[in-house]
């Protein structure tokens, strides 16, 4: 046991807080775990607990042209998305961490934007944008507003990582024959690629789960899964969902993981 | 046979460095020269500017203006990886990710040097750090000595034209530290390659240096060899920061020094017309009888104050007539201790005349 | 290219300045390369956001006759059904933030006083939810607050209720889903300043003779405020422009701004007005923030979102 918060009160007059904050973590992770067990009910009537069980609400997924069409726009969005954020992100986090320009503060307001910008303003403006560039229901009108959107999130990553890591190695390996370039590639990028991969997780799972500005952007050939489950629920309690949603949680646990353990290994 | 870097030493010509963050100097026309296999160190308190000229020597700060020519070439516009200088930082800066043998081995596959003579001189660079047989360590494996000599061999595996060490010891403990200074003091003859220091840390310049420059607010107030650094300084910075000294005020007039009426005996010529500090180092201080005046020692009356044992020495307090305050240190013989009268009595201290130093009354 | 002009300083162009012309250009070549670092993700943004959006302003000023012309704000206070909109999105707002701090609050202090390692298990389950697709998270919401749902069949197998509660579809819902959605955005600034709270502070309160619970309301809470107002702050504005779930789970009848902003586009193609409410949206979002910013200073910038 750690001492760091020992303050002479014991656990059992704390017994009420536990139960409180216990309450609460029940209602934050109850809604995913039901919605877990109903995916493998056997019943279209979504009881719980199912009577029977079954992987037929699976097999819906998988089996569906639409729902698989969905899914593969998703991720190629998500994995464009990922690559051209991390790139584009790492770069301007690299460059606002020399502090060699003035202004740090406008740039840095600028790539933040989208997180203060009420997302749904970000979604009309793009559409509205997009309707006179013919980049409506395109992949690469899809990859450029989610980069938008998962851009501040790489930066901040990658920046965090920056400000912990010793500038100094990188200076100590220019002086030892390294180029900038080259030095950060042979130094500075090993030491923060957790940021880096965070960051990327981060960009991948902002775009696969992006709603708002797919709505408006996507459709067509390029309808996002996202999108796709929007307009079903609004028409219905379809319990296809519940599986996909599983999908959804199960991909959310694993990335969540991989940059635990990335931060573990460093 | 050795690294050669003696044949490589350069001089490096410093000149009309001006470096300024906004309207703030940091530097201002700051001249200085290095000799070829010398080592130079530049002292100063933190803020005097020393760190920035030498990151701007090894290129990671860019200077407003001012010229800096190694062995005759202008380096001050190329970028740092093509100035071929070693640096060794504070911290050490060591790759975490690379064992002690890639970390040292690093300059030289910046310069594509065949595999084989690398692990010729890495294995020669580990050597000559004392470090032999270490090579496949962590660097998280390596005490804090031992990655300071990492750091070391880093910087001198490439045989670079000069090396430039800001505060490289300031992280180890003092026994370590002490053995480190003569080490490198010791590697620095072997290998002479241009060295330039930067300590805040006067023993450890003293230790270390060919030659001293003190820092202070962005300019160089002397530079000198240590001896004459501590027994010469040139200005009241210099003394102040160089040793222990007090300051007594004495005035010169008509060629000669006078502290109160009595005239100053003094080795050097006297100074331009008006008010001038003397500085009185603890050490040069004695006690004398009145009748001492005779044997060319100027003699400065002054009541005592407390007294400090330290064993094998004595610090003595003593109240100049004018109130100043002046120390006194001296060995416990039982003849010196005979003389020291008791505190708030009347004591007459001497300084011979050879000792007498005087610098101008900022 | 005013960027460009970084750390140069036009005092050091002055006649004689050994190498100061070469010194100024190399300055100019480090800022040009750094700017060319941070270009791409500048013009993106500037093309994806700034543009659009002040487009949006541009056409919020004309009315549907392309009259330059106050009318697409004016309908805020004259169409009783904007005036609902507002209505209910604040109420939405303040109702979740509430909400929020209700629970939230003890969660993070049940959290920050948690040994290291109870307290980062139990801060899974807060991060995997905030991870989790808002989408799943309301679709489950739906399925346990609807009429059959989880809730109303076990309330009537024990009995306690006769006919289903209306749960989904209304007011109570959306206040229910968004705050399932918002609490992390709470808790995790909260928490992580909770945890710079030093508990020496306490311990030093305690031995004074302040009983745990004067300690508590007089040392820890007023300590923990910068941290409850960030999350507050977070929350609050993000419920103000929210969408989804009040949409799916509004059941039409609770209308938010967001909502209003998509209909009035898509279903009725009326830019101007569309553009007017989401100019007002920005307008009153960046308001909050800077006047969070002005009371509590730079010190709490918090966990920011994604969505």
């Amino acid at each position: 046991m750690s001492m760091e918060n020992a303050l002479p009160i014991s656990h059992r007059q704390r017994l009420w807080l536990y139960a409180l904050g216990g309450l609460v973590m029940l209602f934050l992770i109850a809604p995913s775990v039901i919605i877990v067990i109903m995916s493998f009910s056997g019943s279209s009537l979504l009881e719980f607990p199912p009577q029977e069980w079954s992987l037929r609400w699976y097999e819906s997924y998988f089996g569906s042209l639409e729902w698989r069409d969905a899914t593969i726009v998703s991720v190629k969005a998500a994995v464009m998305t990922a690559i051209v954020a991390t790139l584009l992100g790492t770069a301007a986090a690299y460059a606002i961490n020399a502090r060699t320009l003035r202004l740090t503060g406008l740039i840095n307001a600028l790539l933040t934007a989208s997180l203060i910008i009420p997302v749904i303003l970000i979604g009309i403006g793009t559409f509205f944008l997009y309707a006179r560039i013919g980049l409506n229901n395109t992949l690469t009108g899809l990859v450029i507003a989610h980069t938008v959107q998962a851009l501040p999130l790489v930066v901040l990553t990658v920046l965090s990582g920056l400000r912990s890591y010793d500038m100094n190695q990188e200076m100590v390996a220019r002086s030892l024959g390294a180029n900038r370039f080259s030095a950060f590639f042979q130094v500075t990028m090993p030491q923060i690629r957790f940021s880096i991969v965070s960051g990327a997780l981060f960009a991948f799972i902002t775009s696969f789960d992006e709603v708002v500005v797919s709505l408006f952007i996507s459709g067509g050939e390029t309808t996002t899964l996202t999108r796709r489950m929007f307009n079903a629920l609004r028409d219905q309690i379809d319990p296809t969902i519940a599986a996909i949603s599983t999908c959804l949680i199960v991909l959310s646990i694993v990335l969540l993981s991989a940059a635990q353990l990335f931060g573990r290994g460093r | 046979m050795l690294l050669s870097l003696a044949q490589s030493a350069l001089p490096i010509g410093i000149s009309g460095i001006e470096k300024r963050f906004g309207a703030v100097s940091i530097l201002s026309d700051l001249s200085l020269d290095v000799a070829a296999g010398e080592f130079l160190t530049l002292l100063g308190p933190s803020g005097s500017g020393k760190t920035t000229l030498l990151m701007i020597l090894a290129g990671f700060v860019r200077a407003n203006a001012g010229s800096i020519k190694v062995g005759g070439e202008e380096i001050i516009t190329m970028p740092p990886h093509k100035r071929n200088i070693g640096m060794v930082f504070q911290n050490y800066a060591l790759f975490p990710h690379m064992n002690v043998f890639h970390n040292i081995a690093f300059p030289l596959k910046q310069r594509h040097v065949s595999a084989a003579e690398t692990a010729e001189r890495v294995e020669r660079a580990l050597d000559l750090v004392q470090l032999k047989g270490l090579g496949e360590r962590r660097v998280d494996q390596l005490s804090g000595g031992q990655r300071q000599r990492v750091a070391l061999a880093r910087a001198i595996v490439f045989e670079p034209r000069i090396v430039l060490m800001d505060e490289p010891l300031s992280a180890l403990d003092k026994s370590l530290r002490e053995h480190m200074q003569i080490e490198l003091r010791n590697l620095h003859r072997r290998l002479g390659m241009t060295t330039v220091y930067v300590t805040h840390d006067q023993r450890e310049a003293i230790t270390m240096s060919d030659r001293i420059a003190v820092m202070n607010a962005g300019r160089i107030e002397q530079i000198d060899q240590p001896e004459v650094l501590y027994a010469r300084p040139q200005t009241k910075f210099v003394a102040g920061f160089i040793g222990e000294s007090s300051f007594v005020p004495v005035e010169s007039r008509n060629g000669s020094v006078w502290y109160e009426d009595r005239k100053l005996r003094m080795t050097t010529t006297a100074p331009s017309a008006g008010r001038h500090l003397m500085v009185v180092r603890p050490e040069k201080l004695r006690l004398v009888a009145d009748a001492d005046e005779a044997g060319g020692v100027n003699l400065l009356p002054a009541t005592v104050g407390d007294v400090i044992y330290q064993g094998d020495s004595f610090v003595c307090y003593a109240t100049l007539r004018d109130g100043r305050q002046v120390t006194l240190r001296d060995y416990c013989r039982s003849d010196v201790l005979a003389k020291l009268p008791a505190p708030g009595e009347p004591i007459t201290l001497g300084i011979d005349a050879q000792d007498v130093v005087l610098v101008a009354d900022q | 290219m005013s960027l460009a002009s970084a750390s140069l300083d036009h005092a050091s162009r002055r006649d004689g300045a050994l190498n100061g012309d070469a010194l100024n250009a190399d300055a100019r070549r480090e800022a040009r390369g750094m700017l060319a670092l941070l270009s791409p993700g500048l013009f993106l943004v500037f093309a994806v956001i700034i543009v659009p959006i002040g487009w949006l302003f541009w056409l919020s000023l004309f009315d549907e006759s392309g009259q330059l012309s106050a009318a697409n704000y004016a309908r805020f206070f004259e169409q009783a059904s904007y005036i609902k909109t507002f209505v209910t999105t604040f109420k939405v707002a303040f109702t979740v933030t509430g909400a929020c701090i209700l629970l939230g609050y003890p969660l993070a202090y049940m959290l920050s006083q948690l040994p290291r390692r109870a307290a980062s298990i139990c801060l899974i389950f807060v991060v995997l939810p905030f991870w989790t697709s808002v989408l799943v998270r309301t679709y489950a919401w739906l399925v346990i607050l609807q009429r059959k749902g989880l809730v109303n069949t076990w309330l009537m197998d024990l009995g306690v209720i006769s006919q289903p509660l209306p749960l989904a579809n209304n007011f109570a819902g959306v206040v229910i889903g968004m705050t399932h959605i918002m609490l992390p955005f709470l808790v995790l600034p909260l928490y992580a300043s909770m945890k710079t709270i030093d508990v020496d502070c306490l311990r030093a309160g305690m031995n004074l003779g302040a009983s745990p619970a004067a300690t508590f309301r007089q040392i820890f809470f007023p300590l923990s405020l910068p941290g409850l107002a960030s999350g507050v702050v977070i929350v609050f504005v993000l419920c103000l422009g929210f969408f989804v779930t009040p949409a799916l789970m509004g059941g039409g009848k609770v209308i938010m701004w967001a909502m209003r902003m998509e209909q009035t586009t898509s279903l009725y193609s009326n830019w101007g007005a569309g553009a007017a409410l989401g100019v007002v949206l920005l307008g009153v979002t960046l308001a909050l923030l800077g006047l969070f910013h002005w009371l509590l200073g730079a010190r709490a910038t918090g966990v920011w979102s994604r969505r």
